[in-house]
């Protein structure tokens, strides 16, 4: 589904992502794990496609495409969701109007029928009671207001409504107290699906006793060092990224 | 200062001849007329001197000649598409090029209290009552504003009798009509609320997109103690049109003005408002917005004054730009010595969708009374990349994602407009302007 060869990218002439490469197949959960400045929200930027990041060298195909030449709401049509680390505040842009707007774009890019306001808003009423959202969050402006756990909250409520196929959470547990984390967590594991896959970025490891990834990667300066299973992410809770920089290091030396 | 006399004026001259025959109006009005005439041949056009005028030059209007009106104006037939949805059925004034449309307005169902009448008749009528208002100019007055007492022969007479609260909205709509040549018309309104009164004004200018003019239109506003009038402005005219628009506004004590202004349309689109909180605890709020593009240039200068003690002005304006468009806001709060307790505050926010596009705001405050809270506060900026690459993501084209951004932009100056659908009605225009100014 999503394959990255050897990616390099810089922002404001900065390279941070140095030679990446990462394989995720429908289905699977991946975590990318790291220290602060390793790379981790380039990633998720990069594969949505934000502006001022420069690729550099490698390549991304996302289902055989070239997913780096896709303008951002292309990706978004063709499945790909990041959920931000700092959701943005839209003063003015109505909550409703904006999943609408977002739903009815992906799926008229993909060639399905709209759906019109009365579908529409039985659609996004039922994922609002779901997701134990609270109900005024239609009314509101999208993010304003919103508290650094409903925000993040947000984020995994418009992934549910927009059913993405690959979904790339970027530090989506910080902040979090641990009622809003388990309720993030909830609402990723009732996407979790065969033909669904999961990027999950995280500093800690805290997130990962509640939604089980397949493999856990560890990103240091721009590379992924380390691969493993779950177990992974425990070891690096009890020894810290120091561990794994040592350990790349001696590989890098041997 | 004796300015050049400009084709402009020249013309201008040419137009007041006809006026000027004995017998056309009391002999104070002829007098005052002529007075005008001269001042205004004296002074000429604001040039960018003039600090209000700074940054909208009237060089080219002023090689310009105008005919007087246009003369089937009275006759001609308009295209009904043209007359605004929100007023059918509503007390309603209509002109046309500049004319008085009986046929087109709806005066007959009048609420007891209200007086709708165009200034002709008002002068036939009754002219004493007006002699005040149109029979002496101020050194306030500008070349328009004087070539308005000189030349205007019509325009809206409105006053509300005290404690009157009319419950249904009063359209004025003035309508452009291409006309085959450089058409100018003066209209010259005034709007009287006594005592306790209370009425919604709804201001339309609409037109035919070739119709080329100017429109000179001056705005006597006067609210007694107590009175409210809210008063919304939705101007849509022509590409070609030239509006440009004088209101003088004096509050009393308690009384309250609650302005909104969206500003789409014309070639030129310029809005001076003086409002003068003369009274203890009056209450001034203006919101509006414009949004321009090709080569509109909106100029926009929001006076307030405050006079009366504990007076508050609060007024937020949002500004568009794409283009080649230039946009002018200028919101100026004076509160003079005896006005302790004012409140006063000026807010404006400005976005350029263009390299070629420019917008200036000025904010200024001058005070000179004490325990005064007076606050302003104006940005230009570019829309927000981080707001758009959040909608982008979501799967949001770039264009819609932009005009998303822009409507959410200007809706803060929509606020309070009403009833509902004169709100919704606003918010559509707004709508379809911008697929022109956010492509």
């Amino acid at each position: 589904m999503l394959k990255i060869e050897n990616l390099h990218a810089r922002i404001a002439g900065k390279e941070i992502l140095k030679g990446l490469s990462l394989e995720v197949n429908p289905g699977e959960v991946h975590a990318i794990m790291g220290p602060n400045g390793a790379g981790k929200s380039t990633l998720g930027n990069v594969l949505a496609g934000r502006p001022g990041y420069e690729v550099t060298a490698g390549s991304v195909s996302y289902d055989g495409r070239d997913l780096l030449t896709l303008e951002p709401e292309v990706r978004a049509a063709a499945g790909v969701f990041l959920a931000f680390q700092y959701p943005v505040e839209i003063p003015g842009v109505n909550n409703t109007y904006f999943l609408r707007a977002a739903l009815n774009a992906q799926r008229k890019a993909r060639g399905e029928e709209e759906l019109d306001s009365m579908q529409f808003l039985k659609l996004v009423r039922g994922k609002v009671k779901d997701m134990g959202m609270p109900p005024d969050l239609l009314n509101r402006a999208v993010n304003e207001g919103f508290s650094g756990g409903e925000k993040k909250r947000n984020e995994v409520f418009q992934m549910a409504l927009l059913e993405p196929r690959l979904a790339v959470l970027d530090e989506t547990d910080s902040g979090l107290d641990i009622d809003a984390l388990k309720q993030v967590a909830d609402g990723v594991n009732a996407l979790r699906s065969p033909d669904r896959a999961f990027v999950v970025i995280t500093h800690y490891q805290r997130l990962l006793d509640y939604i089980v990834p397949d493999f856990v990667h560890v990103l240091s300066a721009g590379r992924i060092v380390e691969s493993g299973d779950a177990t992974l992410a425990r070891e690096l809770e009890a020894h810290g990224y120091a561990w794994v920089r040592e350990q790349a290091h001696a590989e890098a030396q041997a | 200062m004796n300015a050049a006399v400009t084709p402009f004026v020249e013309s201008m001259q040419a137009a007041a001849a006809p006026l000027q025959l004995p017998g056309s109006g009391p002999a104070w009005l002829d007098d005052a007329r002529r007075t005008a005439l001269q001042a205004f041949v004296e002074r000429g056009l604001p040039d960018t001197r003039n600090e209000l005028w700074k940054y909208t030059s009237l060089r080219a209007l002023g090689q310009r000649r105008h005919t007087a009106g246009n003369p089937d104006a009275a006759r001609r037939e308009v295209p009904l598409d043209l007359l605004p949805a929100t007023s059918a059925g509503a007390m309603r004034i209509v002109f046309v090029n500049g004319a008085f449309r009986a046929d087109l307005s709806a005066l007959d169902a009048l609420p007891g209290g209200v007086t709708l009448q165009p200034l002709s008749l008002a002068l036939l009528e009754q002219p004493e009552p007006l002699r005040f208002l149109l029979g002496a100019y101020t050194n306030e007055d500008d070349g328009f504003t004087l070539l308005n007492r000189a030349l205007a022969a019509d325009g809206v007479v409105l006053r509300i009798a005290a404690g009157v609260r009319v419950a249904d909205p009063i359209h004025v709509v003035y309508i452009g009509l291409a006309s085959g040549s450089m058409a100018a018309w003066h209209l010259r309104s005034l709007v009287e609320l006594g005592a306790g009164a209370s009425v919604n004004l709804v201001e339309h200018h609409v037109g035919q997109p070739d119709a080329g003019h100017l429109a000179n239109l001056v705005h006597d506003v006067t609210l007694r103690d107590h009175a409210r009038l809210g008063w919304t402005v939705v101007q849509t005219a022509g590409a070609e049109a030239n509006l440009v628009r004088r209101s003088d506004c004096r509050l009393g004590d308690d009384a309250e003005l609650d302005f909104h202004a969206l500003e789409l349309g014309g070639k030129l689109a310029r809005h001076e408002l003086r409002v003068d909180l003369t009274g203890a605890r009056a209450r001034f709020t203006s919101r509006g917005a414009f949004v321009l593009h090709g080569r509109q240039h909106a100029d926009t200068e929001v006076l307030v004054t405050h006079r009366g003690r504990d007076s508050v002005s609060d007024s937020l304006w949002r500004g568009v730009a794409d283009g080649r468009a230039r946009g002018v806001m200028h919101g100026r709060i004076l509160v003079l010595q005896g006005a302790d307790g004012a409140d006063g505050g000026f807010y404006n926010k400005n976005l350029l969708l263009s390299s070629d596009a420019e917008i200036d705001t000025r904010p200024a405050l001058e005070i000179y009374a004490d325990e005064v809270k007076a606050n302003h506060g104006a940005t230009v900026g570019q829309l927000d990349d981080t707001m758009l690459f959040y909608l982008r993501s979501r799967g949001i084209p770039l264009d819609i994602a932009r005009r998303m951004l822009v409507r959410a932009f200007c809706t803060v100056a929509m606020e309070g407009i009403a009833p509902a659908p004169l709100r919704e009605h606003c918010d559509t225009l707004l709508s379809s302007q911008l697929p022109e100014v956010a492509a």
